[in-house]
Protein backbone atom coordinates (compact mmCIF):
# COMPACT_ATOMS: atom_id res chain seq x y z
CA UNK A 1 0.00 0.00 0.00
CA UNK A 2 1.40 3.53 -1.00
CA UNK A 3 2.20 5.91 1.90
CA UNK A 4 -0.63 9.15 1.09
CA UNK A 5 2.21 11.41 0.72
CA UNK A 6 3.49 10.25 -2.53
CA UNK A 7 -0.59 10.47 -3.77
CA UNK A 8 0.12 14.10 -2.93
CA UNK A 9 2.98 14.14 -5.34
CA UNK A 10 1.52 12.25 -7.41
CA UNK A 11 -1.52 15.27 -7.78
CA UNK A 12 1.12 18.04 -8.15
CA UNK A 13 2.55 16.08 -10.92
CA UNK A 14 -0.98 15.74 -12.36
CA UNK A 15 -1.83 19.17 -12.09
CA UNK A 16 0.95 20.64 -13.92
CA UNK A 17 0.45 17.50 -16.45
CA UNK A 18 -2.98 19.13 -16.82
CA UNK A 19 -1.85 22.57 -17.16
CA UNK A 20 -3.63 23.65 -13.84
CA UNK A 21 -3.94 26.85 -12.32
CA UNK A 22 -2.98 25.68 -8.76
CA UNK A 23 0.28 27.02 -7.27
CA UNK A 24 1.27 27.18 -3.75
CA UNK A 25 2.27 30.81 -2.54
CA UNK A 26 6.02 30.86 -2.25
CA UNK A 27 5.73 31.92 1.36
CA UNK A 28 3.78 28.78 2.38
CA UNK A 29 6.31 26.87 0.54
CA UNK A 30 9.23 28.60 2.21
CA UNK A 31 7.38 28.10 5.70
CA UNK A 32 6.41 24.54 5.03
CA UNK A 33 10.32 23.90 4.32
CA UNK A 34 11.32 25.56 6.91
CA UNK A 35 9.17 23.63 9.78
CA UNK A 36 10.31 19.77 7.35
CA UNK A 37 13.64 20.94 8.30
CA UNK A 38 13.27 22.02 11.92
CA UNK A 39 10.99 18.80 12.53
CA UNK A 40 13.22 16.68 11.01
CA UNK A 41 16.52 18.17 12.89
CA UNK A 42 14.73 18.30 16.36
CA UNK A 43 13.01 14.62 16.56
CA UNK A 44 16.70 12.88 14.97
CA UNK A 45 17.62 15.23 18.00
CA UNK A 46 15.45 13.88 20.86
CA UNK A 47 16.29 10.65 19.53
CA UNK A 48 20.43 11.28 19.40
CA UNK A 49 19.90 12.60 23.27
CA UNK A 50 18.65 8.85 24.11
CA UNK A 51 22.11 7.64 23.25
CA UNK A 52 26.02 7.92 24.01
CA UNK A 53 27.50 9.64 20.86
CA UNK A 54 30.59 7.36 20.59
CA UNK A 55 28.23 4.92 18.61
CA UNK A 56 27.34 7.03 16.68
CA UNK A 57 30.54 8.45 15.87
CA UNK A 58 31.79 5.70 12.95
CA UNK A 59 27.81 6.53 11.21
CA UNK A 60 29.25 10.28 11.11
CA UNK A 61 32.03 9.27 9.23
CA UNK A 62 30.94 7.21 6.91
CA UNK A 63 28.01 10.04 5.99
CA UNK A 64 31.06 12.84 5.70
CA UNK A 65 32.79 9.96 3.65
CA UNK A 66 30.06 9.17 1.44
CA UNK A 67 29.03 12.64 0.77
CA UNK A 68 32.72 13.68 -0.49
CA UNK A 69 33.33 10.47 -2.48
CA UNK A 70 29.85 10.71 -4.68
CA UNK A 71 30.43 13.19 -6.53
CA UNK A 72 34.10 12.18 -7.75
CA UNK A 73 32.58 9.00 -8.47
CA UNK A 74 30.05 10.38 -10.79
CA UNK A 75 31.96 13.19 -12.26
CA UNK A 76 34.30 10.79 -15.03
CA UNK A 77 30.83 8.94 -15.56
CA UNK A 78 28.86 12.42 -16.13
CA UNK A 79 31.35 13.79 -18.79
CA UNK A 80 31.79 10.48 -20.68
CA UNK A 81 29.15 8.85 -21.18
CA UNK A 82 26.50 11.66 -20.17
CA UNK A 83 28.80 13.95 -22.21
CA UNK A 84 28.60 16.67 -20.01
CA UNK A 85 31.11 19.88 -19.95
CA UNK A 86 32.85 19.87 -16.89
CA UNK A 87 30.79 22.46 -15.20
CA UNK A 88 27.88 21.00 -15.37
CA UNK A 89 29.30 17.49 -14.67
CA UNK A 90 30.72 19.07 -11.50
CA UNK A 91 27.00 20.49 -10.63
CA UNK A 92 25.19 17.39 -10.94
CA UNK A 93 27.73 15.46 -9.33
CA UNK A 94 27.25 18.03 -6.42
CA UNK A 95 23.43 17.94 -6.72
CA UNK A 96 23.83 13.55 -6.11
CA UNK A 97 26.59 13.67 -3.91
CA UNK A 98 24.06 16.33 -1.23
CA UNK A 99 21.05 14.95 -0.11
CA UNK A 100 17.10 15.62 -0.09
CA UNK A 101 15.79 16.31 2.96
CA UNK A 102 12.49 15.06 1.60
CA UNK A 103 13.31 11.92 0.03
CA UNK A 104 14.83 11.09 3.84
CA UNK A 105 11.24 12.22 5.20
CA UNK A 106 9.42 10.44 2.74
CA UNK A 107 11.68 7.06 3.50
CA UNK A 108 11.22 7.03 6.72
CA UNK A 109 7.34 7.30 6.76
CA UNK A 110 7.63 4.78 4.16
CA UNK A 111 9.66 2.44 7.17
CA UNK A 112 7.39 3.77 9.77
CA UNK A 113 4.03 3.01 7.90
CA UNK A 114 5.43 -0.54 7.98
CA UNK A 115 6.75 -1.06 11.10
CA UNK A 116 10.03 -1.63 10.31
CA UNK A 117 12.51 0.09 12.85
CA UNK A 118 15.41 2.30 12.02
CA UNK A 119 17.84 4.24 13.50
CA UNK A 120 15.71 7.39 14.73
CA UNK A 121 18.43 9.60 15.20
CA UNK A 122 19.11 9.63 11.34
CA UNK A 123 18.48 12.64 11.10
CA UNK A 124 22.35 13.25 11.79
CA UNK A 125 23.10 11.44 8.88
CA UNK A 126 21.04 13.74 6.86
CA UNK A 127 22.75 16.54 8.48
CA UNK A 128 26.40 15.43 7.48
CA UNK A 129 25.43 14.30 3.89
CA UNK A 130 24.28 18.18 2.96
CA UNK A 131 27.00 19.58 2.38
CA UNK A 132 30.58 17.64 1.74
CA UNK A 133 28.98 16.64 -1.80
CA UNK A 134 28.63 20.19 -2.47
CA UNK A 135 32.00 21.01 -1.06
CA UNK A 136 33.44 18.13 -3.74
CA UNK A 137 31.16 19.52 -6.85
CA UNK A 138 32.88 22.84 -6.54
CA UNK A 139 36.20 21.68 -5.92
CA UNK A 140 35.65 19.44 -9.11
CA UNK A 141 34.97 22.74 -10.76
CA UNK A 142 37.70 24.59 -9.71
CA UNK A 143 39.81 21.61 -11.06
CA UNK A 144 37.64 22.13 -14.45
CA UNK A 145 38.55 25.55 -14.39
CA UNK A 146 42.78 24.78 -14.14
CA UNK A 147 42.75 22.31 -16.99
CA UNK A 148 45.20 23.39 -19.19
CA UNK A 149 43.13 22.37 -22.23
CA UNK A 150 43.38 25.84 -23.55
CA UNK A 151 39.99 26.52 -22.58
CA UNK A 152 40.25 30.06 -21.27
CA UNK A 153 38.11 31.56 -18.51
CA UNK A 154 36.27 34.39 -18.67
CA UNK A 155 37.17 37.06 -16.51
CA UNK A 156 33.41 37.08 -15.51
CA UNK A 157 33.31 33.49 -14.68
CA UNK A 158 35.58 34.21 -11.21
CA UNK A 159 32.36 36.57 -10.13
CA UNK A 160 32.71 37.30 -6.68
CA UNK A 161 33.61 33.56 -5.38
CA UNK A 162 35.66 33.30 -2.49
CA UNK A 163 35.82 30.00 -0.34
CA UNK A 164 35.05 32.05 3.15
CA UNK A 165 31.67 33.63 1.52
CA UNK A 166 31.03 29.91 -0.02
CA UNK A 167 31.87 28.01 3.18
CA UNK A 168 29.91 30.80 4.79
CA UNK A 169 26.66 30.17 2.46
CA UNK A 170 26.88 26.11 2.57
CA UNK A 171 26.94 25.90 6.43
CA UNK A 172 25.09 28.55 7.16
CA UNK A 173 22.70 28.20 4.53
CA UNK A 174 19.23 27.29 5.79
CA UNK A 175 18.98 23.83 4.99
CA UNK A 176 22.25 22.95 6.83
CA UNK A 177 21.33 25.75 9.98
CA UNK A 178 18.09 24.58 10.15
CA UNK A 179 18.83 21.02 10.17
CA UNK A 180 21.94 21.12 12.89
CA UNK A 181 19.76 24.15 15.05
CA UNK A 182 17.11 21.36 15.21
CA UNK A 183 19.45 18.49 16.11
CA UNK A 184 21.24 20.46 18.69
CA UNK A 185 18.05 21.65 20.30
CA UNK A 186 16.42 18.11 20.46
CA UNK A 187 19.78 16.39 21.81
CA UNK A 188 19.69 19.07 24.62
CA UNK A 189 16.38 19.02 25.85
CA UNK A 190 15.35 15.61 24.52
CA UNK A 191 11.87 13.89 24.89
CA UNK A 192 10.15 16.00 27.89
CA UNK A 193 11.89 19.06 27.04
CA UNK A 194 10.28 18.84 23.58
CA UNK A 195 6.68 17.99 24.40
CA UNK A 196 5.26 21.10 24.40
CA UNK A 197 6.67 21.70 20.89
CA UNK A 198 5.79 18.18 20.17
CA UNK A 199 2.12 18.47 18.67
CA UNK A 200 3.23 21.05 15.97
CA UNK A 201 6.51 19.14 14.76
CA UNK A 202 5.75 15.65 15.68
CA UNK A 203 1.93 15.28 15.46
CA UNK A 204 1.72 17.49 12.05
CA UNK A 205 4.58 16.37 10.23
CA UNK A 206 3.01 13.57 7.98
CA UNK A 207 0.29 16.25 7.13
CA UNK A 208 3.23 19.16 6.40
CA UNK A 209 5.08 16.52 4.24
CA UNK A 210 1.98 16.03 2.06
CA UNK A 211 1.38 19.58 1.18
CA UNK A 212 5.48 19.81 0.51
CA UNK A 213 5.34 16.89 -1.64
CA UNK A 214 2.17 18.62 -3.68
CA UNK A 215 4.20 21.45 -4.32
CA UNK A 216 7.24 19.68 -5.10
CA UNK A 217 4.69 17.19 -7.73
CA UNK A 218 4.50 21.06 -9.25
CA UNK A 219 7.63 21.41 -9.59
CA UNK A 220 8.89 18.30 -10.83
CA UNK A 221 5.90 18.40 -13.55
CA UNK A 222 7.39 21.70 -14.85
CA UNK A 223 10.96 19.98 -15.18
CA UNK A 224 9.40 16.60 -17.65
CA UNK A 225 8.62 18.88 -19.93
CA UNK A 226 12.31 20.22 -20.30
CA UNK A 227 13.50 16.65 -20.43
CA UNK A 228 13.51 16.18 -23.88
CA UNK A 229 16.13 19.25 -24.32
CA UNK A 230 18.58 17.40 -22.35
CA UNK A 231 18.50 14.57 -24.08
CA UNK A 232 18.18 10.85 -23.34
CA UNK A 233 21.84 9.81 -22.03
CA UNK A 234 20.84 12.50 -18.47
CA UNK A 235 17.61 10.82 -17.99
CA UNK A 236 19.17 7.10 -18.32
CA UNK A 237 21.64 8.65 -15.79
CA UNK A 238 18.73 10.11 -12.87
CA UNK A 239 17.16 6.94 -13.31
CA UNK A 240 20.56 4.71 -13.05
CA UNK A 241 22.75 6.85 -11.06
CA UNK A 242 20.72 6.48 -7.91
CA UNK A 243 20.03 2.93 -8.06
CA UNK A 244 24.03 2.44 -7.78
CA UNK A 245 24.40 4.76 -5.45
CA UNK A 246 21.97 3.51 -2.80
CA UNK A 247 23.98 0.31 -3.53
CA UNK A 248 26.99 2.26 -2.07
CA UNK A 249 24.85 3.45 0.77
CA UNK A 250 23.86 0.14 1.51
CA UNK A 251 26.90 -2.12 1.35
CA UNK A 252 27.75 1.44 3.93
CA UNK A 253 25.30 1.14 6.65
CA UNK A 254 25.73 -3.04 6.60
CA UNK A 255 29.25 -2.90 7.16
CA UNK A 256 28.41 0.02 10.17
CA UNK A 257 25.98 -2.80 11.73
CA UNK A 258 22.68 -1.05 10.86
CA UNK A 259 19.78 -2.28 11.44
CA UNK A 260 17.48 -3.19 8.10
CA UNK A 261 15.55 0.16 8.09
CA UNK A 262 19.21 1.41 8.71
CA UNK A 263 20.22 0.51 5.42
CA UNK A 264 16.99 1.50 3.71
CA UNK A 265 17.72 5.04 4.69
CA UNK A 266 21.12 5.24 4.29
CA UNK A 267 20.72 4.11 0.68
CA UNK A 268 17.64 6.10 0.01
CA UNK A 269 19.93 9.03 1.45
CA UNK A 270 22.86 8.28 -0.84
CA UNK A 271 20.29 7.68 -4.03
CA UNK A 272 18.95 10.85 -3.29
CA UNK A 273 19.77 14.39 -5.05
CA UNK A 274 19.35 17.70 -3.65
CA UNK A 275 17.06 20.56 -5.21
CA UNK A 276 17.76 23.53 -2.31
CA UNK A 277 20.78 23.50 -0.71
CA UNK A 278 22.82 22.25 -3.96
CA UNK A 279 21.13 24.73 -6.89
CA UNK A 280 21.77 27.34 -4.30
CA UNK A 281 25.37 26.53 -3.60
CA UNK A 282 26.02 26.30 -7.38
CA UNK A 283 24.41 29.13 -8.70
CA UNK A 284 27.09 30.84 -6.68
CA UNK A 285 30.22 28.81 -6.81
CA UNK A 286 29.98 27.83 -10.58
CA UNK A 287 27.23 29.92 -12.45
CA UNK A 288 28.88 28.57 -15.63
CA UNK A 289 27.08 25.51 -14.90
CA UNK A 290 23.34 25.10 -16.16
CA UNK A 291 21.25 25.27 -13.60
CA UNK A 292 18.39 24.07 -15.09
CA UNK A 293 20.17 20.64 -16.05
CA UNK A 294 21.18 19.78 -12.87
CA UNK A 295 17.64 20.57 -11.38
CA UNK A 296 16.00 19.08 -13.90
CA UNK A 297 17.71 15.70 -12.98
CA UNK A 298 17.39 16.12 -9.86
CA UNK A 299 13.94 17.06 -9.60
CA UNK A 300 12.19 15.63 -12.80
CA UNK A 301 13.44 12.30 -12.68
CA UNK A 302 15.50 11.01 -8.92
CA UNK A 303 13.03 12.90 -7.07
CA UNK A 304 10.19 10.81 -8.41
CA UNK A 305 12.07 8.00 -9.16
CA UNK A 306 13.12 7.56 -5.47
CA UNK A 307 9.32 8.23 -4.12
CA UNK A 308 7.91 5.85 -6.17
CA UNK A 309 9.78 3.30 -7.02
CA UNK A 310 13.08 3.49 -5.47
CA UNK A 311 12.32 3.96 -1.84
CA UNK A 312 10.51 0.41 -1.85
CA UNK A 313 13.17 -1.31 -3.83
CA UNK A 314 15.97 0.00 -1.34
CA UNK A 315 14.27 -1.29 1.88
CA UNK A 316 13.96 -4.81 -0.62
CA UNK A 317 17.77 -4.12 -0.84
CA UNK A 318 18.22 -3.82 2.72
CA UNK A 319 16.35 -6.74 3.89
CA UNK A 320 18.80 -8.92 1.21
CA UNK A 321 21.93 -7.50 2.68
CA UNK A 322 20.45 -7.72 5.79
CA UNK B 1 8.15 72.63 -5.57
CA UNK B 2 11.45 72.14 -6.92
CA UNK B 3 12.51 69.32 -7.97
CA UNK B 4 16.01 67.58 -9.05
CA UNK B 5 17.05 65.26 -11.80
CA UNK B 6 18.26 61.93 -10.71
CA UNK B 7 18.85 58.90 -12.17
CA UNK B 8 16.26 55.46 -11.74
CA UNK B 9 18.68 52.35 -12.45
CA UNK B 10 16.48 49.04 -12.43
CA UNK B 11 18.43 45.51 -12.31
CA UNK B 12 16.37 42.81 -13.18
CA UNK B 13 18.32 39.21 -12.43
CA UNK B 14 18.49 36.51 -10.48
CA UNK B 15 17.95 36.42 -7.05
CA UNK B 16 20.83 34.88 -5.89
CA UNK B 17 22.68 37.74 -6.54
CA UNK B 18 20.83 39.94 -3.91
CA UNK B 19 23.85 40.53 -1.48
CA UNK B 20 26.38 40.61 -4.10
CA UNK B 21 24.76 43.39 -5.83
CA UNK B 22 24.06 45.52 -2.89
CA UNK B 23 27.08 45.60 -1.50
CA UNK B 24 28.40 46.36 -5.07
CA UNK B 25 25.81 49.46 -5.05
CA UNK B 26 26.92 50.42 -1.75
CA UNK B 27 30.31 50.48 -2.77
CA UNK B 28 30.39 52.61 -5.78
CA UNK B 29 28.50 55.13 -4.15
CA UNK B 30 24.71 54.10 -3.64
CA UNK B 31 22.71 55.47 -1.05
CA UNK B 32 20.03 53.29 -1.04
CA UNK B 33 17.96 50.89 -2.50
CA UNK B 34 14.93 48.96 -2.79
CA UNK B 35 14.31 45.40 -3.85
CA UNK B 36 11.17 43.32 -5.49
CA UNK B 37 10.64 39.44 -5.83
CA UNK B 38 9.67 38.91 -9.25
CA UNK B 39 8.49 36.64 -11.59
CA UNK B 40 8.98 36.80 -15.90
CA UNK B 41 10.69 35.50 -18.56
CA UNK B 42 11.95 35.50 -21.97
CA UNK B 43 11.74 33.44 -25.13
CA UNK B 44 14.26 31.18 -23.84
CA UNK B 45 13.30 30.80 -20.34
CA UNK B 46 10.43 31.40 -17.73
CA UNK B 47 10.86 32.44 -14.13
CA UNK B 48 8.33 31.33 -12.15
CA UNK B 49 10.27 31.04 -9.02
CA UNK B 50 9.08 27.46 -8.37
CA UNK B 51 12.26 26.37 -7.49
CA UNK B 52 14.82 28.33 -5.11
CA UNK B 53 17.45 29.05 -7.24
CA UNK B 54 14.83 30.05 -10.41
CA UNK B 55 14.12 33.53 -7.95
CA UNK B 56 14.29 37.01 -9.92
CA UNK B 57 14.51 39.80 -8.24
CA UNK B 58 14.20 43.52 -9.20
CA UNK B 59 16.27 46.03 -7.48
CA UNK B 60 15.79 50.07 -8.14
CA UNK B 61 18.54 52.49 -7.60
CA UNK B 62 18.40 56.56 -7.34
CA UNK B 63 21.37 58.08 -7.47
CA UNK B 64 23.34 60.43 -9.99
CA UNK B 65 24.14 59.58 -13.26
CA UNK B 66 27.86 58.76 -12.72
CA UNK B 67 26.66 56.29 -10.35
CA UNK B 68 24.27 55.03 -11.86
CA UNK B 69 27.12 54.26 -15.10
CA UNK B 70 29.88 52.52 -12.61
CA UNK B 71 27.21 50.52 -10.98
CA UNK B 72 25.57 48.88 -14.57
CA UNK B 73 29.36 48.80 -15.93
CA UNK B 74 30.08 46.55 -13.03
CA UNK B 75 27.09 44.70 -12.81
CA UNK B 76 27.20 43.75 -16.70
CA UNK B 77 31.17 42.50 -16.52
CA UNK B 78 31.01 40.81 -13.71
CA UNK B 79 27.65 39.12 -13.46
CA UNK B 80 26.37 38.88 -17.32
CA UNK B 81 28.34 36.51 -18.69
CA UNK B 82 26.91 33.49 -16.81
CA UNK B 83 23.81 35.18 -14.57
CA UNK B 84 20.53 36.34 -16.52
CA UNK B 85 20.32 40.37 -16.16
CA UNK B 86 18.80 43.04 -17.58
CA UNK B 87 18.74 46.42 -16.50
CA UNK B 88 17.53 50.17 -17.83
CA UNK B 89 18.10 53.25 -17.20
CA UNK B 90 15.01 56.02 -16.33
CA UNK B 91 15.55 59.90 -15.57
CA UNK B 92 13.24 60.84 -12.46
CA UNK B 93 12.84 63.98 -10.44
CA UNK B 94 13.41 64.20 -6.57
CA UNK B 95 12.03 66.40 -3.74
CA UNK B 96 15.19 65.70 -1.47
CA UNK B 97 18.14 65.18 -3.77
CA UNK B 98 20.78 65.06 -0.68
CA UNK B 99 18.80 60.83 0.09
CA UNK B 100 19.97 60.01 -3.26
Amino acid sequence: MTDVVVLFFLLGLLARLVKSDLALPGVLYETLSIYLLLAIGLKGGVELSKQSLDAVIPQMLFCLALGLMIPLLLYPLLRRLVGLNGFDAASVAAHYGSVSVVTFAVASAYLTHRDIAYESHAALWVALLEAPGIVAGIALARWTEKKPSGQVVEKGARARFAWSALAHDVFFGKSVFLLVGGLVIGTLMGETGTAPIAPLFTVLFKGVLALFLLELGLVAGGRLGELKRYGVKLIVFALFAPMGLALLGALGGKALGLSTGGIAIMAALAASASYIAAPTAMRIAVPQANAALSITAALGVTFPFNVLLGIPLYLKLAQVLG
Amino acid sequence: MLKHQKKLLVIITEAILEKSLIADAKRLGSQGYTVYDVRGGSQNATHEGDWEADRMIEMKIICDEAVADAIASHVIGQYASNYGVRLFFSNIEVARPQKF
